[in-house]
């Protein structure tokens, strides 16, 4: 396999669309998966509870679109993120990606395999401020993916990092490679990690809120050039957002995910035009709008978000659906079905 | 391997302007770093007065053999071995040729003073590069493993601050033949392993949360790479404060153990007062010179260190700035 | 005059740092009428809070304020006392923080801490009466009265800060000001959150100031709607007229960068540039060199803050002149 590695050239996209072996363009798919986290932690201690923070969940990702993760805080939607690139180790299930570790399940990753995956599987975090070390240069932490792979000498890795400086919008290069992250604004520091996640070429990029701590001059900017460059580099995002707003612009498909679920999936444009769950429904009208002459109607759902822990085997929406019935009750939690073209949600009343 | 640097099409179009290499541009940043910490320690009244201590002593240890090559004879002034015989009677009291006086075995007191000067600072430092080496390391490993590491590293630091350093050292020094080398290595061990490991740990628990860890371990960053580039460059701050404070504890253990009179060293400000009680002169105020400059010179010095830690606990700690 | 509740006259604030004097509020002046609400919006590090800090005399040591006025109810507050202050704060104007952790004590009851608040303004004569007081007020802000009694980390965030709210409401002041007060909620403990709140201010006849980056949330809540760009405020209007013709080049430019879920999708425009450094902020007006139709004159001198159309102020020279359409 090594051998094969050294032979491609990531850069290039063609390259790497050598590498697929099934007809369709699924980069991503993930099946079954589940984490749990013990809720007592101990040396001899058992843990006999468990909050189900992603509990089954199936989807897949095509290649060169991106797909938005949106729910509310305590929904699992930065778990599946960290899942994804592995910085958590998932529970059960199987994530499998179209890269040249493909013959793996990317759940069951170890030693090397784990850190070749890392050259083609990048995270960007959601606080630019507490992402960087602040005790390095902005050239440490954006070559640190090459430094740590061994890719290229100093003088290469230094002209790979001007220029991912110039791609991002900080040009000259040579005016922030050396400066430390409290230098820059928040704008500036988001660019950077930016920089640091693209500098391996990339092919899935998952972005965890990459926008939510930007002022609203400079969001745009950032939401713009991830945009131009994914399209430019041909990376596919995983994009991680509360913001129903910020996913319709980012994102061509949308998974909603609630307590652990994924509760509807589809077309970003047709799920927010044609919410299908309940769910999707009440977070969709809570969302405040920019017009002072429109008045909405408040959401309709009971109740505030519970912690999943040990849930009860029914629908997780069961508490506060204004649709639930005996059936919601009596079952396990539906299962995503198709309910229109490429739309699918997870509801017995729909 | 290279492939994704030298194939990259945008290469060619972007090349680097500047021709500084890198460990120059380092080197210049590294100097900024210092430039402006310097200029927060110097705003600070209390490390500046800590700070001129110490040179005023650190120069004694430069003066003394200086004296010793030109004004001073070996055989009168030697802090160890020499006497002065144009004295009858000793201990005597300070003259213009012995200007601290003689102890009583008739060495000259400022020739021993400066001498345990050298002393001191090599216990100091030795023993507080010791004691940072082990509490970093150690603190930055059971931070970022936790577990049992972790606890493995916790228990043996109960152990050692149950212990009484003291007592063990005195132990110790009546066993084997405890030299200043020994003994730094000793105190840097004792004192890394104990407080100043659980005090790093704890710090190094606030870093290993931070994103930036996590950005690393994407990165592709091993463990042993996360711990030193990422958890122990964060430590350095708190690290170096401890070591000032090492330092102190450092010389009065030292002073305490040569009291007793069971350290294998030569000369030393601990081993002045242990010939000055020997002497049976320890209480007698009539004979001052004897015991004052001695044990002023490790208040005076202990003391110094302790308000550059302080000083050094305000720039590592911007909270306790007062803007 | 006597119509207005509140009314700011050329405030300007300075904080004096290690490395300057950061021009925090510069030459604010804006007026509220009695049970009225309005949204202070702007990003980050432009002076919003530093207003309500300032309104509310809870300034840090390093705040000076250089000139100004600030009239409630046709009393100057800045030149009392802090004994007076006392007095004023929660009684007349409360506050509601962004982090209801940080306002309520851990180790009190919730009830309890309101109660205090209470006591310490003389508002009530016996336990049973502040309790339900304390009862009447968890009901207004929908939350269990019996909750009264258990701890700040027993309640959700949406329910720490009805609490706090529940708090500034305590002693019937004339105006609330709340900073950022749903920034960290979810979407729907926001909307459920922000409709109360204005249904209770409609209810009372309390004026409110809320503060927010977020000019959807302000869009909701506000009758009139200010906005700040670095440390001065540079439109104020009702919030019709700013959403339907924004004046400023600032403000229509948010508003464009601005997604939103109803209507066409459209493209976003981004906004050149980054908000100044206060240390040193741009000559004449402080959005020149982030301005599309600036000219040399607005590099020169401030423009004036002046009322163009009918109660609706703006500080520019040459102001919008295209209705927003979206775009």
């Amino acid at each position: 396999m090594a051998a094969k590695i050294s032979q491609m050239n990531i850069n290039n996209p063609e390259n790497r669309s050598a590498l697929i072996t099934e007809s369709d363009e699924t980069i991503v798919k993930v099946e079954g998966l589940k984490k749990l986290f013990p809720l007592t932690t101990g040396m001899f201690k058992r843990s006999t509870s468990f909050i189900h923070a992603v509990d089954d969940v199936d989807f897949y990702i095509r290649e060169g679109e991106s797909l938005g993760l949106v729910g509310e805080s305590g929904s699992g939607k930065t778990t599946v993120g960290k899942l994804l690139v592995r910085l958590l180790e998932p529970t059960n299930g199987h994530i499998r990606m179209l890269l040249d570790v493909a013959d793996q399940d990317i759940a069951r990753l170890r030693g090397r395999s784990l850190k070749r995956f890392r050259w083609h599987v990048q995270m960007i975090f959601q606080d630019p401020y507490e992402s960087l070390n602040p005790r390095r240069t902005i050239f440490d932490t954006v070559s640190e993916p090459l430094s740590v792979q061994g890719i290229g000498d100093i003088a290469q890795r230094e002209d790979r990092v001007a220029e991912l400086l110039t791609m991002v919008g900080l040009a000259p290069a040579e005016t922030f490679m050396f400066r430390f992250p409290h230098e820059l604004s928040g704008g500036q520091r988001q660019r950077i990690a930016i920089a640091r996640a693209l500098i391996v070429s990339p092919s899935f990029v998952v972005a965890d809120e990459p926008t939510s701590m930007l002022d609203v001059s400079i969001r745009t900017g950032v939401m713009n050039l991830m945009r131009d460059l994914a399209d430019q580099l041909g990376v596919t995002y995983l994009y991680i957002t509360h913001d129903l707003a910020v996913a319709r612009y980012m994102t061509e498909r949308l998974a909603v995910m609630y307590l652990g679920k994924i509760v509807e999936m589809g077309e970003t444009e047709d799920v927010l035009a044609n919410p299908l769950h309940p769910y999707t429904r009440a977070l969709l009208s809570a969302v405040p709008v920019p017009d002072p002459t429109l008045k909405r109607e408040p959401p309709n759902i009971k109740g505030s978000i519970a912690k999943a822990i040990d849930p009860i085997p029914r629908c997780r929406f069961y508490d506060r659906c204004p649709l639930a019935s005996r059936v919601c009750e009596d079952n396990d939690h539906p299962p995503l079905e198709e309910k229109g073209p490429d739309h699918w949600t997870a509801c017995y009343m729909v | 391997m290279t492939d994704i640097i030298t194939k990259s099409p945008a290469l060619q179009t972007t090349p680097l302007a500047t021709d500084i290499p890198v460990w120059r541009v380092r080197l210049r940043l590294l100097w900024r770093g210092i430039r402006t910490n310097v200029a927060l320690f110097t705003e600070n009244p209390i490390g500046l007065v800590g700070l001129a201590i110490i040179v005023v002593f650190a120069s004694l240890i430069v003066i003394h053999p200086i004296l010793m090559k030109s004004v001073w004879d070996r055989n009168v002034y030697d802090p160890v071995l020499g006497i002065d015989l144009a004295i009858p009677f000793h201990p005597a009291p300070p003259s213009p040729e012995h200007l601290l006086g003689t102890d009583p075995l008739g060495r000259d007191v400022l020739s021993q003073l400066m001498h345990g000067t050298r002393s001191a600072f090599i216990l100091g430092s030795l023993a507080a590069i010791v004691n940072f080496i082990v509490a970093t390391t150690i603190g930055a490993i059971a931070a970022y493993f936790s577990g049992v590491v972790d606890s493995i590293f916790m228990r043996i630091a109960d152990l050692v601050l149950m212990m009484p350093v003291i007592t063990i050292l005195i132990v110790l020094g009546s066993l084997l033949n405890l030299e200043m080398l020994h003994l730094a290595i000793v105190i840097g061990i004792l004192s890394g392993l104990g407080g100043t490991t659980i005090i790093i740990k704890s710090q190094a628990l606030t870093i290993k949360v931070r994103t930036y860890i996590e950005a690393a371990r994407v990165a592709g960053g091993n463990d042993f790479h996360i711990i030193f580039k990422h958890i122990v460059p964060n430590l350095l701050p708190l690290s170096f404060l401890y070591m000032t404070f090492t330092v102190s504890a450092a010389i009065a253990i030292e002073a305490v153990l040569s009291f007793f009179g069971i350290l294998n060293i030569r000369m030393s400000w601990g081993v002045m007062i242990h010939t000055t009680q020997y002497a049976g002169y320890l209480l007698d105020m009539s004979k001052w010179w004897l015991i004052f400059p001695s044990s002023v010179s490790i208040s005076l010095l202990t003391a110094a260190f302790y308000l550059v830690g302080r000083a050094l606990d305000e720039i590592v700690n911007p909270r306790l700035r007062k803007r | 005059m006597t119509d207005y509740l509140l009314k700011v006259e050329d405030l300007t604030m300075h904080y004096m740092t290690r490395t300057g004097e950061v021009s925090a509020v510069d030459n604010v002046s804006f007026a509220l009428r009695k049970g009225e609400s309005m949204g202070l919006v702007g990003e980050s590090g432009c002076g919003k809070t530093s207003i309500a800090a300032t309104l509310l005399k809870l300034l840090p040591e390093n705040a000076k304020v250089k000139s100004g006025k600030v009239l409630v109810n046709g009393t100057e507050l800045l030149s009392l006392s802090e004994e007076e202050m006392r007095s004023i704060r929660w009684k007349r104007i409360s506050m509601v923080f962004q982090a209801a952790m940080n306002s309520l004590n851990p180790v009190y009851k919730v009830g309890d801490q309101i109660i205090e608040a209470l006591e310490n303004h003389n508002m009530i004569s016996s336990n049973e009466e502040a309790r339900k007081r304390v009862e009447d007020l968890f009901l207004l802000v929908d939350l269990d009265p019996k909750m009264m009694d258990q701890y700040p980390h027993e309640y959700s965030g949406g329910m720490r800060q009805r609490a706090v709210i529940a708090m500034a409401m305590a002693c019937h002041p004339d105006l609330i000001i709340a900073d950022e007060p749903t920034t960290a909620l979810d979407v729907i403990v926001q909307d459920n959150l922000l409709r109360e709140m204005t249904a209770i201010q409609k209810k009372l006849g309390m004026s409110m100031i809320y503060i927010s980056h977020d000019i959807a949330v302000i869009a909701e809540v506000s009758d009139r709607i200010g906005v700040m760009y670095a440390g001065r405020l540079v439109e104020y209007g009702s919030a019709k007229q700013i959403f339907k013709r924004p004046l400023h080049p600032y403000t229509h430019g948010l508003m464009s960068t601005f997604p939103s879920i109803v209507g066409p999708k459209r493209e976003l425009k981004t906004m050149p540039g980054e908000p100044p450094d206060l240390i040193n902020p741009p000559s004449g007006c402080r959005f020149h060199p982030r301005c599309p139709k600036a000219q040399q004159i607005c590099s020169q001198q401030a423009p004036e803050f002046r009322d163009l159309s009918g109660d609706h102020y703006v500080g520019c020279y040459f102001p919008m002149e295209v209705t927003f359409d979206g775009g």
